[in-house]
Order: structure tokens, then C-alpha cells, then sequence
């Protein structure tokens, strides 16, 4: 039987479109949701609720639909769960599924849950439960996880890409019903950028549910489209299926657009979603007025629904909800329901009004339509399992509700009035007022630079709508310096129109046991509202917590009004007394793939490559993730693993020569007359006198006198120094410059510029370093006399100009070339080539770890952990003595930091000959109870290097001082003893690090 | 106060429940109190119930400027973990843990501590290296704490991406299977209850506005919305706003106050066993009992005390989800919120007596203080009571900072809360 009536509608009846609900073919058309296809099939039964698996139909025909939620998939990783079928248009080979319900959405035996509804009132779950003691976890918590959730997750990756956009605007207009249109004419033909969006599927918003008014004497409809070319020709950009989601400081509003979920084909490469980040000078919000519905017994069945979306359902879709509907309103605007589908059709039983008294037009309207009339009337109850099938209806006097009747019928369309849809504008902070009129929330201030219009504003009709979105427009346009005059409207057949207000309706029953829903989804009835105020609720944010009042995924669309009135209600109080819970984004559920855009996958975070990369992915290095790079952690020949190849790597260099990518290294330049006070001041180590030509090791602290950060400072002139940083500190600590350079001595004239990109490096290390270098230096000779250790100059490497310097952190005879980053792989080939006659070996981040630890040098992060200072570390050397004033030296003075018995950078090596496992913990007696008393911890831990044994580092408690003595290790399996020893096993007198004693 | 259970719930079902009574009264502030702990969340409820109940003292107020457990109690992410590096963590948080795991009896309030593991993800070597010195720790203090390889990750929580070829790969995972979650309204609801039976007075909506002194230094009261209140003691555990409330007292604390977001998907039927943490790529998640996936999300970069928190900080935080969880990029966002949390130099907590006679605090949990409410919460009734600390936050001192000796959690492992 269809439910579709010819000529209504926006539908294109040319194309049919076939798609399946349950496993059942169904046909629509293009235009239609799926909500209005299965409506004109005359299937009301969409979905089961949350708590009693109660049968649901739509009761709305928008975004705020509570109930209507299907599983909707187009093919492999693409379904998605608790679409509202309000929302999804169709198209061609749309699966969707109906949800929670086992086994059919017609019989369900979750049910069951229904009959028990006293026991699953508010709350029930706190009171019970609790016995026996471990129960909750093992049995009671997975039965009520598996009763509760609406759909399934997807289950398989997601093949669609989401897309971002940034936007700059002079006036963005939130909805593109008449005020949103009315907003966008006047802001248009200015020269100003000006977006209207929409979530739904085209522009018009009231005007496509009543085609009936003429504005200006145009027909709605005509009006529409002219209006939209007119904008569209004004260079307005309108935005159909974007929602604003979100609201943010500064008028910055997030807004997704749907491109590909209406589309059958979904073009290559298209992005199913694209998250829109808006910068607007003016906001309009002209998001309208959500219907309330009323709150009686049985209210929720199949059949019942909000009247305006029934008029929604005739004159956008061409659907008839019902052939014997009934209307039960509080509000003048449900009788214009009633004659619509009279005028489609329908045989409207009757219209029951709670109010005594109706304007006389309207009650002459219905006259002429032989539509009976029941003023000061409630309804007690509705029938039917899986579809509304009567309503009774109560004449009221006073407080006295005489017996009831009931009236046959096959859908009840009901209204209690509008409320401003306010969730944008609550997002800024803005503040509402209690408008004891319209008996509804009206708002006040924002903080932001935005105006509301129509609706919001409690102005119904779309006259008064229509000239409000332009007075809005004007007054932020007046804040644009565009003064101008709002322009005016005049509209035929408006239907504004005025109501009370209810709490739940009055009954002859025991209110105490009535089904009587405010929140449908989430089975949230009166009742239960009622008995968490009796239990000491009385923040309406205790009331919706205790209750799950308004945390559906409508949240709280259909139920925060009601659900407050109720609340009032029960605690003697006024409504603004009482307050609104705050709205917080997005607006309506979005896809998380939105938020995420283009930060997926590989793109997640950028992956960032030395320039000689490349070379290495060719030469097999295995590669490991340090922040955002990657670096080659070893170079493996054929049949070698990590240990093998990094054995191999040790030996070639302590014996010949090494090469070494260090470009990753943080490099910031540090320029200024100031640059060396700077440069003192920020670490420990003295730098006023250290000569244009020399580096320094530095170590950074922070104001704790704790270590953050180290590397290789070099004074490139007078006022000019490179400065190396860890490759995972490099933006910490320009980041921890710049704070002090700004706010602690701005006095200071030195620019800080990072560099790291722009030099590739390259270590050389080993006894032939020099002498492979130096046919390639022609203008400096690499000698112990003329170029020493930690030396730097400024010279053609390879004819490459260079910063070239001499260091080691290896304990062989170093060098550390920096060219321009892009000829960082012509470099590192032509040292490979001139490497060749000294057998010259590729080294990862694995090798340069075990040869630094061998020689006692620390890697900031791994022998330290933002609890060493230098001193513990055994680098109290570091610290320049006779210095005024650096990051960290009061820090470092605190008692604490100089007492006795702090951990203390020690080398072990085991007693067996065994390696320790980094991490692993020390103690002195190793059979002590559990808990033990820790001593210390290995930092690392090595057994690939040159030394014949593993070696270890180590934080010891009084370490330092406990020089050859026993600790232990102990592991899960056994304990392993180790002799505390110097943090330097190879070569202590540094007789390797001289170029003369090497050759 | 109507004990609750199986048979009172029937009885109140089938009486239309008739007899249910308020869980707390609505109490107005009295002239006097001997304690006035300021904040409303669990952890000053906590500390008002075992004020009452273990050290024989209720006249008590606890005064907050809002609704009870409105503040970050009803807004975190509910984690509850206890495997810390440092011993004096790792006592505090495992004390808490041990008095999760009765909660619910002891409150007669189901708190719905759920032992689900807690299972944190390295996806490099440090990671690795930082995962397996707490493990060794964990071990020695016996603290439950264990090293799960890539495919047993999978195997305890199955949505989880483990390929090689993710941006940053999942190299192994520590799991504490005594960790898990509550239900955070209910733990303040429970405690209040549990006060609010013993005699303690709840006063909601009434802002501290300052801290009095007597003329020999120590405290007198407190200023109110709803004028001034005598008190012996001051206990103040206001999270965010605590370092203002403070300072009206002339105590200067080394608190910064950063905005924290977080987020819950639709409500899905159960996906996620266990709760996920990854905080080398920033995601924090678990699925709650009514099937929302729980996401939280990294401090904003900057301080302030706006609970607006911006959007970008999302859009990372749900990329790095659905970069773990790849199965998740069609869910949808419902709702995300924002609290405010006070952060110490260190990252731990401070548990104190404070240099003015009679004033006490109890704050700088940052992101991580709802794991901690019972165990702060009894240990804060303890210094309060005795004026003296409970040898497991004797630690937790506002003097470390001036001595230098931290328990630098963070700067230990990186690892978020």
C-alpha cells in the first residue's frame, strides 16, 4: 500500500531508486531519505531503544531524529552505524539494516526488558549489583554491555578519504531556511565573501514544508529558487549537506561537508566528507527551532510523531505518514498539519488540543474540513504493538481528568510548541534568558562577534523570520562599517502561531508507572526524572547524568526542554532557576574521519628524510622511528641480523673508518651581538671566551638544574654560533630559547633561526678519518696542530663549502661535515667512493649508541631522564664554575640536588659475562622481600662492541663512590651480579682522538 | 539513607518507588565547622567520607562553587592504572587501586570499578626501553605490570592496527590487568552519599571567594557566596582553580592550569575489551558500559582556564585514534568537553600540610587525578585529621620543589597520566 500522494513533493519521480532495509528490496526516489521511502511503504518501524528495546519509528524528519537509526553500508569497510534515517538520502545499492534487536526488529527479545520496567528505573544500576565482590567485572558489566550500544562498530578499515579545507569569510550564515536566505540577500552584492551553509540536502529549510506562503507575492517555492540563483549569481557560496559542527573562540567554526554518501557512483578520488575550519569577522546563526514533542503514556510508539515533520514528510517527500492520523497539539502550529494532510487526503480523526481556548480561524478551518475538535483535552495513552492504533484522550478541568475515549487512528501528530535551536550559539559561551512568554530559552550575550536570527530568536512565521535574518544580516554588517536599511518582506498565508507550554501531560493514571518518554532513545521517561529529582538530583546536570537524560545521540534535541520542565517541576523551581546543561560539539555526530582529514596512514604525521636517505633505503639500512624521522639504525650484509651487522659496524670504525648520517641532528643558528651571552647563559658550560674556530660540548638544563638537552656548539664568527641539539630536542629547545630570549632577557639582541633542514651531516669517524679527508680539503690541513679536536672552519669539502668540524662521539678521531642540505648526497658518495681504499663502513643509530657508550659519552633521554644533573651524570665539568648566571644554576643548588646518595652515572659490567637488559633495576641485596629497595637502573647495555665483554651504563644511588663494588640485578628468572666500574671502557687517556698518535 | 540492593530495588519496583530517599540532603552552610574542605569532586568528597568514617570528625562542610562532582571528576576519561615508576607513585596509585577494588561495597554505591587492563602501547625504541625499566620496577615493588608483544597486543584488544606498515608500528605493549575503569559520577555520588549519611554538609552553588586568616597566621575560615564560615581547618581540593583559591591565603603554589578535551563516539555494541593507551602518537581509549568509545585527548599547549578547548587539538586527537584503530574512521563524534587541570613542575601531586596552621591541599593531579580519588581521599583525611601526612603521601610534599626532590614521573617515562 503506498503512502505516496501524487503531486507532492520535492521528490524526482523520473528516478526511481531500488535499495534494501533488512535484507528487503525497497523502492524510492531521487530526493527521497530513507526515512520517507520506508514512511510511503507505510513501514513506521525503523529501530528498538536503547534500554526496552521498545519498537521505534521516526518521530522527526531532520537531524534531531531520535529513533530512526539504521546500519547503512555501500560496500566493503564502508558501513556505518546509528545513521539517522532521517538524514541518509538515497541511492542506488543502499544496504541498511535496522539495530539493536535480536533476533527481527518485529520481534525482539530484548523486549522482555520492557515488562520490567519498574526495575530498570533511573539509576538501578548504582543500587545494585555490588555482591558478590568480583562479579561486576566477570559477569554483571559484560551482560550490560551487550544489552547496551544501538549499532554495531565497523569492523573493517575504511577505504574512503576525508578531506580538510581552510576558509576565510566576511559573514558566515548558519542555515538556509527564510532568515538564513533573508541574512544572505542583504549581506550579498557587497563585495564582501559571504557562505551559507546547511546540513540538509538542499537550501530552504521552513519554506520546503510550506509551500503553501507567498513571499511577495511569489510562491515559497519560486521564491526558493529564484533567491538561490539570485545569491548564486551574487557570488554567494552556498553550501548544501555542511553542518556546523562546532563553535570555537574567535568566531572559528568547524563545518563538515557530505559529498559522496547521496551520490550511487562516488567519483575516483573524491573525499566522502570534508572538514571546512572557518574564520568568519560576523556570524549569522539562523539555525530555526526544534518541535517539542509532548510527554503522555505510550508516546513513543510507531506512528507518533512530531506534526511538523508529518508536514515535512507531505510537502517535501510527497509521503502521508498516516491515512487516520490524529493530532494532539499544545501549539497553533499542529492544527496547519492537520489541514495540510486533510488537504492530501488524510482522514484526520480529530485534533485534541490542551488548551481551553483556539483561535477562532483555526477552529473554523476545521469546520470547513469536518475535522473533529477536543479542546482541554490530554492523552493518557496510546495502543498498537508495532504501530499506533488508538489514542485516548481526557477532557481536563482544572486539576481533574475525567475518563477517557479513545480514537482509532493510524498515526498521532503532535506538538508542544518550539524551541530555538541554541546549540552554536551555547557552544560560545553565550548566555540565555528565560523568556516567560514564550516560555522558552531565548538568547542573551556571547562573546563573540556573531547575531542570531528568526526562529532562534522565538519569532515565528516566516514573514517574521524573513525580516529578522535581514535586520541580523544588517546589524553585522553595521559592525562591518556596510550600513545599510534591512529590506522588508511580505508574506500570504504565513502561519505564525503561539502555544503553552507542558510538562509531562496530565493523567488519569498513576503518573508514578506511566511509559511516558522524554528522551526516546535513551528510554528516559518522566517517571524516572521525576524519581532523581526525590533522590536529591537537583542540578539539572545531576538530573541528566543520573538519568542519561539528553546523552543520546540526539543529545538532548528532543528531550533537554522537557526534560527541564519536569525537572522544574519536581523541584518547586522556575526554569531559568534550574538552567540548561551545556551543549557541547559537534552539533550533530561526525565522522571521526573528518576530524582526522588527511592525517591518515602514511600521512599521519609526516615522515621526515635526511637528504641521503635515500642512499641508505638503497644500501638495505633497516630503519628506526626517532620523533618524526626515520633513521637507518643498521646497515645488514646478506644472512646478518641486528647484533651481526652492528658488530661488524663497531669494528670497521675503531679500526679504519665509519660514515655516519647525523644530519637529523637539531641545528639552530644563533646570531647577534648577544649571540655568545646567549649562548652562555642558556648552558652550563662557559662560552664568552670560546674563539671564533672552536666548538664546545654543551649541556643544556633546565630552570630544575636537571639535564634536557646537549650537542656540539660551534662559534662560527664573533657573533655567529651553530648549535647542535639531540635530533628529538630540536624543537624543545628552540622552543625553550625563544621563552627565554622573550620573556627573560628581551634585552638580549640575538635571533634564533632553526636550521636543521638546512644542512645535511655527515660523521666520519675512525683512525683513517683524516686522511680519507683530507685530499678533499685542499685549504686546511687536518692535523693535530692545525686543526685539533674540537675545531671548526668554514671550507670547501669535495668543492662543497662547508662547516666542517672536528668531533667525536665515537672516542676515534671525528670529523662532522655540514654542506647545504641538497648536496648532503653528493657528499656522503663522494666519501664513500674516496672511503673505499679504507674498507670505509656505513653506521646506524644501533653502532653510534654502542661506540658512544663504550667511550662514556650519554644520550640525553637514555642515560638521563629529567632527574640527573650534570653532576650525576659525571659531568660536572660541564659546568662553568666561575659563571654569573645560566638556565638551571639555582635549580641545581637546591639541597636535594646536592645531597649525598643521588643516582649517579656508573659503568657495570656482569659478573658472568652476561648482558643486562636495559631498564632492568638494581639493588644491593638481592634477597630482600618484595617490595625491594631500588638503587638504581641500567640505562644501556651493549655486547656488540669492541670492548670483549658487555658493557653497561647505569644510574647508581652514591655510584660514583661505590667504585668496584657488587649490586644486582634481579630478573624474573635468576639474579645477575655486576661490578660497578668508570662509564669509560675504551681508551681513557683519549690517545685515540689525536690525529698524530692515530697515524 | 535507603541501603541499597537487589531486594530494595524490587520492592521499590513494584511500590512505584515509593521509597527512595535523597541521596544527600541540600544543606546550608552553618556558622562553624571544624573542617571545610573547598571542591566537590571525588576527591574532597572522598576526603569528607573518610573524615567522617575512619577519623570520627563530621563537622565538616565541603563547599564547591558549582555542582558536586562537576568539575574534572565528571569530565575525565576514567582511567585507573597503578603501575608508576618511582616508589612513593607507586604506593600512592596502588593504595588507590587496592581501595577501587571495594569501592562499590564499601560506598554501598555500585562504582562499577571495572578490572578490564589497561594495556599502553611503545611504538619506538625509547618506548620500548622506558615500558621495560617500569616493568622491572613494577615488578620489585609489586606492582602487576607486564610486556605483551605486538600480536599479543592484538590478542587482548583486537581493533588494534598491529601492522608494520603503520606510520609508527606497534613494537609491544606494557599491561597492568589490574587496572581498568569506574564510573566517575557515581564515585562523587557514592562518596556524598557516604558523607552526607555521617553527618557532613554538602553545600553546592556557594563559590570560596577567599581564605581567612587569623592575626597569629593560621587559618579562620573561609568567604563565601553566602558570607563568612568559621572553620578550624581548611582543606582545599579544587584541581584547576586551586592555585587562585590559595593565594588568597598568601600561599603561592607551582600550579599551571592547562584546558584538557575529551570525547565520546555513538554508543556501539561492545568492540573494545580493554583500555588503550599510545602516548607516543597521543590517543586514549576504552569503550564504556553504554557502548560510547571513551577518547582523551592531550593538554592544550597553552595555559589558560577557557573550557572551550579548540579544534585542532581534536582533529590530532582523532587522527592518532584512528591511526591505532584504523576500524574506527567511520564511528562518529557525539559529544567532546573540556576541563581544566593543574599541573605541578614535576607531574605529581602534592598531598600537604601547607605553611599556614591548619590549612591543608590537596592538588596538582593534572591529567591523571581520577585514578587516584580513594587513595588521595584517604590519605588527605589522614593529614587533615592527624595534621600530619599518612606515610604514603608523606612524599607529596609542597617543600619538594624548594628541596629538589621530585618525583618526576613524566620526565621519567613521557608518559602521560
Amino acid at each position: 500500500m503506498s503512502y505516496r500522494i501524487p503531486g507532492r513533493g520535492r521528490i524526482d519521480r523520473a528516478q526511481p531508486i531500488r535499495f534494501t532495509f533488512d535484507g528487503h528490496d525497497v523502492e524510492g526516489f531521487r530526493g527521497d531519505t530513507v526515512a520517507s521511502a520506508l514512511l510511503a511503504q507505510g513501514n513506521h518501524l525503523m529501530g528498538r531503544s536503547f534500554k526496552y528495546h521498545r519498537p521505534r519509528g521516526p518521530v522527526a524528519a531532520g537531524s534531531e531524529e531520535p529513533n530512526a537509526l539504521i546500519g547503512t553500508r555501500r560496500g566493503k569497510g564502508q558501513f556505518e552505524p546509528n545513521t539517522r534515517a532521517t538524514m541518509q538520502e538515497l541511492r542506488k545499492g543502499l544496504e541498511t539494516t535496522s539495530q539493536n534487536k535480536y533476533p527481527s526488529l518485529k520481534f525482539d527479545v530484548g523486549a522482555v526488558n520492557d515488562a520490567a520496567y519498574m526495575l530498570f528505573s533511573a539509576g538501578f544500576y548504582y543500587k545494585t549489583f555490588m555482591w558478590p565482590r568480583n562479579f561486576w567485572h566477570k559477569v554483571y558489566e559484560p551482560f550490560i554491555r551487550a544489552a547496551a550500544g544501538l549499532g554495531v562498530s565497523p569492523t573493517e578499515e575504511d577505504p574512503d578519504v576525508y578531506a580538510s579545507r581552510n576558509m576565510h569569510c566576511d559573514v558566515l550564515i548558519v542555515g538556509a531556511g527564510p532568515s538564513g536566505l533573508a541574512a544572505a540577500r542583504q549581506a550579498a552584492g557587497k563585495g564582501l565573501k559571504v557562505v551559507l551553509v546547511d546540513e540538509h540536502s538542499e537550501a530552504g529549510g521552513t519554506l520546503l514544508s510550506e509551500p503553501q506562503a507567498k513571499i511577495d507575492g511569489v510562491a515559497a517555492w519560486d521564491w526558493l529558487s529564484s533567491t538561490l540563483a539570485e545569491l548564486e549569481a551574487a557570488g554567494v557560496k552556498v553550501m548544501t549537506r555542511t553542518t556546523a559542527i562546532g563553535y570555537y573562540h574567535e568566531n572559528f567554526i568547524g563545518m563538515v561537508e557530505r559529498l559522496t554518501d547521496h551520490l550511487d557512483e562516488v567519483p575516483q578520488d573524491t573525499p566522502r566528507e570534508r572538514m571546512w575550519r572557518v574564520r568568519a569577522k560576523q556570524v549569522v546563526l539562523a539555525q530555526g527551532a526544534l518541535e517539542k514533542p509532548l510527554v503522555f503514556h505510550g508516546n513513543d510508539r510507531p506512528g507518533v510523531m512530531l506534526a511538523g515533520s508529518a508536514q515535512t514528510f507531505l510537502n517535501r517527500f510527497g509521503v502521508l505518514v498516516g491515512k487516520r492520523p490524529v493530532v494532539l497539539t499544545s501549539h497553533d502550529s499542529a492544527w496547519y498539519a492537520a489541514f495540510d494532510l486533510a488537504g492530501a487526503g488524510a482522514q484526520v480523526q480529530a485534533i485534541v488540543d490542551t488548551r481551553a481556548e483556539v483561535r477562532a480561524d483555526l477552529l473554523d478551518q476545521a469546520k470547513a474540513l469536518n475535522i473533529p475538535v477536543k479542546l482541554s483535552h490530554t492523552a493518557t495513552a496510546t495502543s498498537g504493538r508495532l504501530r499506533v492504533s488508538s489514542l485516548r484522550v481526557n477532557k481536563v478541568s482544572g486539576s481533574t481528568v475525567s475518563a477517557g475515549s479513545e480514537i482509532k487512528c493510524d498515526a498521532v501528530l503532535m506538538s508542544g510548541g518550539w524551541t530555538p535551536s541554541l546549540h552554536l550559539f551555547s557552544h560560545t559561551k553565550g548566555k540565555l534568558a528565560w523568556d516567560d512568554d514564550l516560555t522558552t530559552f531565548l538568547p542573551s550575550d556571547t562573546p563573540e562577534d556573531c547575531v542570531i536570527a528568526g526562529a532562534g530568536r522565538g519569532l515565528w512565521g516566516i514573514e517574521a523570520a524573513l525580516a529578522d535574518g535581514a535586520a541580523q544580516a544588517q546589524a553585522a554588517l553595521d559592525a562591518l562599517g556596510q550600513a545599510g536599511d534591512a529590506a522588508s518582506y511580505a508574506v500570504d498565508e504565513d502561519r505564525p502561531g503561539t502555544g503553552v507550554m507542558h510538562k509531562e501531560l496530565p493523567t488519569d493514571k498513576q503518573p508514578g508507572r506511566a511509559k511516558a518518554f522524554v528522551d526516546y532513545q535513551n528510554d528516559v521517561t518522566a517517571k524516572d526524572l521525576r524519581l532523581a529529582v526525590k533522590e536529591g538530583m537537583r542540578s539539572i546536570e545531576h538530573v541528566k547524568r543520573y538519568t542519561t537524560n539528553g546523552m543520546a545521540t540526539d543529545q538532548g534535541k528532543m528531550s533537554n526542554i522537557n526534560g527541564l520542565n519536569i525537572a522544574a517541576d519536581a523541584l518547586g523551581k522556575k526554569q531559568p532557576q534550574v538552567g540548561l546543561t551545556t551543549f557541547r560539539p559537534p552539533y550533530t555526530p561526525t565522522t571521526f574521519g573528518a576530524f582526522a582529514g588527511y592525517h591518515r596512514g602514511s600521512h599521519f604525521e609526516v615522515t621526515r628524510k635526511t637528504q641521503i636517505d635515500a642512499w641508505a633505503e638503497e644500501n638495505g639500512a633497516v630503519y628506526e622511528p626517532v620523533g618524526q624521522w626515520r633513521r637507518a639504525r643498521y646497515f645488514p650484509k646478506s644472512g646478518e641480523d641486528m647484533d651481526a651487522a652492528v658488530k661488524r659496524e663497531c669494528a670497521a670504525t675503531r679500526s679504519s673508518v665509519g660514515i655516519f648520517d647525523a644530519s637529523t641532528l637539531g641545528k639552530i643558528e644563533v646570531v647577534g651581538p648577544d649571540a655568545a651571552e646567549f649562548v652562555n647563559r642558556m648552558y652550563t658550560n662557559p662560552f664568552l671566551k670560546l674563539a671564533p674556530g672552536k666548538c664546545r660540548y654543551g649541556l643544556l638544563c633546565g630552570d630544575d638544574g636537571f639535564i634536557r638537552d646537549d650537542g656540539v656548539i660551534g662559534r662560527i664568527s664573533d657573533d655567529r654560533f651553530h648549535v647542535t641539539t639531540t635530533t628529538g630536542g630540536a624543537a624543545r629547545v628552540l622552543n625553550m630559547m625563544e621563552d627565554y630570549l622573550q620573556t627573560e632577557w628581551p634585552d638580549l639582541d640575538v635571533w634564533l633561526t632553526s636550521v636543521t633542514e638546512q644542512w645535511s651531516t655527515i660523521a666520519l669517524n675512525g683512525p683513517n678519518a683524516a686522511k680519507l679527508l683530507q685530499p678533499l680539503v685542499p685549504d686546511l690541513v687536518l692535523t693535530e696542530e692545525n686543526f685539533p679536536h674540537m675545531s671548526c672552519a668554514e671550507v670547501d669539502v669535495a668543492g662543497i663549502p662547508a662547516r666542517l668540524w672536528r668531533v667525536s662521539f665515537t672516542g676515534e678521531i671525528g670529523f662532522e661535515v655540514n654542506v647545504p642540505a641538497p648536496l648532503g648526497r653528493q657528499l656522503w658518495e663522494t666519501l664513500w667512493e674516496a672511503g673505499q681504499q679504507y674498507d670505509i663502513c656505513a653506521y646506524g643509530t644501533e653502532t653510534m649508541h654502542v661506540l658512544r657508550a663504550e667511550k662514556g659519552y650519554i644520550i640525553v633521554g637514555q642515560d638521563t631522564d629529567g632527574t640527573v644533573t650534570p653532576f650525576d651524570a659525571g659531568m660536572g665539568w660541564a659546568v662553568g664554575k666561575k659563571k654569573a648566571d645560566f638556565v638551571g644554576m639555582r635549580g641545581m643548588a637546591r639541597p636535594d640536588l646536592v645531597a649525598k646518595g643521588r643516582r649517579q652515572l656508573v659503568g657495570l659490567l656482569t659478573e658472568d659475562g652476561s648482558k643486562l637488559e636495559e631498564g632492568a633495576q638494581i639493588v644491593l641485596d638481592p634477597n630482600q622481600p618484595i617490595p625491594m629497595k631500588m638503587v638504581g637502573f641500567v640505562t644501556s647495555s651493549y655486547d656488540q662492541g669492541t670492548v670483549g665483554q658487555p658493557i653497561a651504563l647505569a644510574l647508581v644511588e652514591g655510584g660514583q663512590d661505590r667504585m668496584g663494588e657488587t649490586v644486582y640485578i634481579p630478573m624474573p628468572d635468576r639474579t645477575i651480579a655486576a661490578k660497578i666500574v668508570s662509564t669509560i671502557f675504551v681508551d681513557p687517556e683519549n690517545n685515540r682522538l689525536k690525529i698524530g698518535a692515530a697515524a | 539513607m535507603t541501603r541499597f540492593n537487589a531486594f530494595a530495588l524490587l520492592k521499590n519496583a513494584l511500590n512505584g518507588h515509593k521509597g527512595w530517599t535523597e541521596q544527600w540532603p541540600d544543606s546550608q552552610p552553618k556558622k562553624e565547622y571544624d573542617v571545610i574542605i573547598v571542591g566537590a569532586g571525588g576527591h574532597g568528597l572522598g576526603a569528607a567520607y573518610y573524615l567522617a568514617k575512619q577519623h570520627g570528625i563530621t563537622n565538616v562542610a565541603v563547599i564547591d562553587k558549582g555542582w558536586l562532582g562537576g568539575g574534572n571528576t565528571g569530565r575525565n576519561t576514567t582511567i585507573i592504572r597503578s603501575n608508576y615508576l618511582y616508589d612513593e607513585s607507586a604506593r600512592l596509585f596502588d593504595h588507590a587501586v587496592d581501595l577501587w577494588e571495594n569501592l562499590s561495597q564499601e560506598l554501598n554505591y555500585n562504582v562499577m570499578y571495572s578490572r578490564r587492563g589497561v594495556l599502553m602501547l611503545a611504538h619506538n625504541v625509547h618506548d620500548v626501553q622506558s615500558f621495560t625499566r617500569h616493568i622491572h620496577a613494577n615488578r620489585l615493588n609489586g606492582v602487576d605490570n607486564r610486556w605483551l608483544t605486538p600480536q599479543e597486543c592484538k590478542d587482548y584488544c583486537p581493533p588494534l592496527n598491529i601492522s608494520a606498515n603503520a606510520r609508527y608500528p606497534v613494537m609491544g605493549g606494557a599491561l597492568q590487568e589490574r587496572a581498568g575503569t569506574a564510573r566517575h559520577d557515581a564515585v562523587a555520588w557514592g562518596y556524598a552519599r557516604g558523607a552526607a549519611e555521617r553527618g557532613v554538609d554538602i553545600i553546592q552553588n556557594c563559590a570560596v571567594t577567599a581564605i581567612r586568616r587569623n592575626a597569629d597566621g593560621s587559618v579562620a575560615g573561609v568567604e563565601t557566596a553566602k558570607g563568612f564560615i568559621k572553620a578550624k581547618k581548611v582543606a582545599v581540593s579544587a584541581a584547576g582553580h586551586t592555585s587562585t583559591v590559595m593565594q588568597t591565603a598568601d600561599v603561592r603554589l607551582p600550579l599551571e592550569s592547562y584546558p584538557l578535551q575529551a570525547l565520546v563516539s555513538e554508543p556501539v555494541k561492545p568492540i573494545f575489551p580493554c583500555v588503550v593507551m599510545s602516548n607516543a602518537v597521543h590517543a586514549y581509549i576504552s569503550q564504556s558500559d553504554k557502548g560510547e568509545l571513551v577518547i582523551g585527548s592531550g593538554t592544550d599547549q597553552y595555559t589558560s582556564y577557557s573550557q572551550r578547548g579548540g579544534l585542532p587539538l581534536i582533529e590530532h586527537t582523532v587522527a592518532a585514534i584512528t591511526e591505532v584503530f584504523p576500524i574506527f574512521n567511520r564511528m562518529r563524534m557525539l559529544r567532546k568537553w573540556g576541563g581544566i587541570v593543574d599541573v605541578t613542575p614535576d607531574r605529581s601531586a602534592i598531598i600537604s600540610k601547607t605553611p599556614v596552621q591548619g590549612l591543608y591541599v590537596n592538588c596538582g593531579w593534572g591529567t591523571g587525578g581520577f585514578k587516584a580519588t580513594p587513595g588521595a581521599a584517604h590519605t588527605f583525611a589522614w593529614t587533615v585529621a592527624k595534621d600530619e601526612p599518612h606515610p604514603i603521601n608523606a612524599p607529596f610534599t609542597m617543600e619538594r620543589f624548594r628541596t629538589g626532590r621530585l618525583i618526576d614521573e613524566a620526565a621519567a617515562a613521557a608518559v602521560a597520566h
